[in-house]
């Protein structure tokens, strides 16, 4: 349950401090020397109240760092928590292989879906390997052609974002980024098989929205989904990247902010403290969300659900017609 | 530039001030280009479509001034007149982003970073949308994404060609998720404007990079860029900043893209109602 001190944030390490004491004793009476269960209890209530404190209300910036960490559950966590019989299929067909992305079949429930994420990494090699989930045009040209293979076989797909954004290279603008990403929204707005994305940890701009095209966007609740990370805007707007919680602010990029504005359907309850107190139960009630909406999806036909989804993001924007 | 050597020279060093001399009151006059350093005297600068007469550099070209000439004389007609933006985050930097809008609309007269539009080419019908890039650097916002999305509302209602001008930086930050979500919208939109097989032909100037590259103007059924247009996702400060060297010359010029297969052509100025009136003619 308890988090790595290693990846720990500030915010969270009085509270990591605390159950740290309460293992100690713990310890201490399993060895029989002491009898320290009053003591044990008294601080399991004080931590759990220190814990609903924390997390009661969090700041934008807090749920930023939150939705970027390290002990989050990434997509191939939530493949091995809700989905059995996964196999990774891989390749853009022309250039390569990128695993920043991940995707394949798998069943769901029993029944066979297309699942694909962006893929982190917990450390440098990891990370090497993911390229941080930040994905160049093969990955997103991967992801098309199993989007593309889903609906060939009628299968539901289902998409996990979790990336910073797009990786900003030579290569990937020799290979043409922008056309990828474009192209994938154009694809995903008409494919005839249901569609759910949700935003499991960080949504990081086009580099996101190219895989979340779908008629249902759901959001973990310490996820964020932003046109531009905060530090971004920071260094733009104040010229400084460390007055990043202000930009966050100035966003409005938590779950919270985006169902209340309509961009997104429904928010996936985390366990108290996060997803990476309990992956399991993160992983859980996410299973729940997408059982939901999925069954609703699977009423509508191939056209009806060209239609909801066109529908959908037709009505996003704000302005005023006189 | 070779197709300017068989011109002569409408501007020369002996009417021309040196760059020094020009005076506030002489300013509105002339234009010095950014490219050779040369001033010229504007009107000439205009006759040549705000193409350098000296070293063929294109210039901004206002959105306005493009369409008068390269639709047939009298068909512009405006649409979308009514759109205007609004402030769904409040937004704030140095400057409310409302106030922002105001000045700006003042001292442009427009309302936003974008105008649609019907006309013809040569006869052909064409629902046309471009960018108004003074505005705001041609970010996009709802009221971008809306029109944008309309052009092609009406080439499918009235099964005609589409032509987008594009010159942006990108999405609206101050409009933040708002503005992402127009990539999907417009995305979309061009998706079931491909079921009357009317072409998409996407015009690319400097500079289209950002959510604008990203989304409607790398879906043309034919890409045509300006000479030396600034193109490509994201812009080359921040991958610099990510990769820790200088980019190479040239590196996201339309002649780059072109020679990296992302682009069908690049049409100087001077040829593009031309190309466009053949395409149509071919495709539509
Ligand atoms: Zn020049």
């Amino acid at each position: 349950m308890a988090t790595s001190p290693q990846y720990a944030l500030d915010f969270e390490r009085p509270l990591l401090e605390l159950e740290r004491k309460i293992d100690e004793l713990k310890a201490l009476a399993a060895s029989g020397s002491l009898d320290v269960a009053a003591d044990i209890a008294k601080l399991e209530k004080k931590a759990r109240k220190l814990q609903q404190e924390i997390f009661s209300d969090l700041s934008r910036w807090q749920v930023t760092q939150l939705s970027r960490h390290m002990a989050r559950p990434y997509f191939l966590d939530y493949v091995g928590f809700l989905f059995t019989d996964f196999f990774e299929l891989c390749g853009d067909r022309s250039f390569g292989e990128d695993p920043s992305i991940v995707g394949g079949f798998a069943r769901f429930d029993g029944q066979p879906v297309l699942v694909m994420g962006h893929q982190k990494g917990r450390n440098t090699k990891e990370n090497m390997l993911r390229n941080f989930g930040m994905p160049r045009p093969e990955g997103y040209r991967k992801a098309r052609r199993l989007m593309e293979m889903a609906e060939h076989f009628g299968r539901p797909i289902l998409t996990f974002v979790d990336t910073p954004g797009a990786y900003p290279g030579i290569g990937a603008e020799e290979r043409g980024q922008a056309e990828a990403i474009a192209v994938n929204l154009e694809v995903m707005s008409r494919l005839r098989v249901p569609i759910i994305s949700t935003v499991v940890g960080e949504g990081g701009s086009g580099g996101a929205l190219a895989i979340g095209v779908g008629n249902r966007v759901l959001m973990m609740e310490n996820s964020i989904y932003s046109v531009i990370s905060p530090e971004g805007c920071a260094s733009i707007l104040y010229r400084d990247a460390s007055k990043a919680g202000r930009a966050a602010d100035a966003l409005k990029l938590t779950a919270r902010d985006l169902l209340e504005m309509k961009i997104v359907d429904d928010i996936v309850q985390e366990p108290s403290g996060g997803a990476h107190r309990d992956p399991p139960r993160a992983a859980e009630s996410l299973g729940r969300a997408l059982r939901k909406h999925l069954a609703e999806l699977q009423t509508l036909s191939g056209d009806e659900l060209v239609a909801d989804r066109y529908d959908r993001f037709r009505a996003l924007g704000v302005f005023t017609e006189a | 530039m070779a197709w300017f050597s068989k011109k002569p020279r409408i501007a020369t060093k002996e009417t021309a001030p040196e760059a020094g001399e020009v005076s506030s009151r002489m300013k509105g006059l002339w234009a010095k280009c950014e490219e050779c350093d040369e001033i010229i005297y504007r009107q000439d600068l205009e006759r040549n479509l705000n193409v350098c007469t000296v070293c063929g550099h294109h210039m901004a070209w206002p959105a306005r001034a493009r369409l008068a000439a390269l639709l047939d004389e009298g068909t512009f007609e405006e649409h979308d007149l009514g759109l205007e933006p609004q402030d769904p985050l409040g937004f704030v930097d140095s400057k409310k982003y409302k106030d922002r809008l105001r000045s700006t609309r003042k001292a442009l007269g427009e309302a936003d970073a974008f105008l649609s539009c019907t006309g013809r080419i040569e006869g052909r019908p064409v629902s046309v949308g471009s960018f108004i890039f003074e505005f705001m650097g041609g970010s996009m916002g709802s009221v971008v994404g809306e029109k944008v999305t309309r052009v092609f509302e009406r080439a499918y209602e009235r099964q005609c060609a589409a032509i987008i001008f594009s010159a942006s930086g990108g999405a609206r930050m101050q409009e933040g998720i708002f503005s992402l979500m127009q990539m999907a919208k417009t995305s979309a939109a061009i998706a079931r404007y491909r079921e009357v097989r009317k072409p998409y032909i996407s015009v690319m100037l400097h500079p289209t990079t950002g959510g604008v590259a990203a989304s409607f103007s790398w879906l043309g059924d034919v890409i045509i860029a300006e000479p030396k247009a600034l193109i490509g996702f994201a812009g080359p400060r921040v991958i610099e900043q990510t990769i820790r060297q200088k980019l190479p010359e040239g590196f996201q010029r339309s002649e780059f893209l072109l020679e990296h297969g992302m682009i069908d052509a690049i049409v100087h100025r001077k040829d593009l109602r031309a190309k466009l009136a053949q395409l149509l003619g071919l495709l539509g």
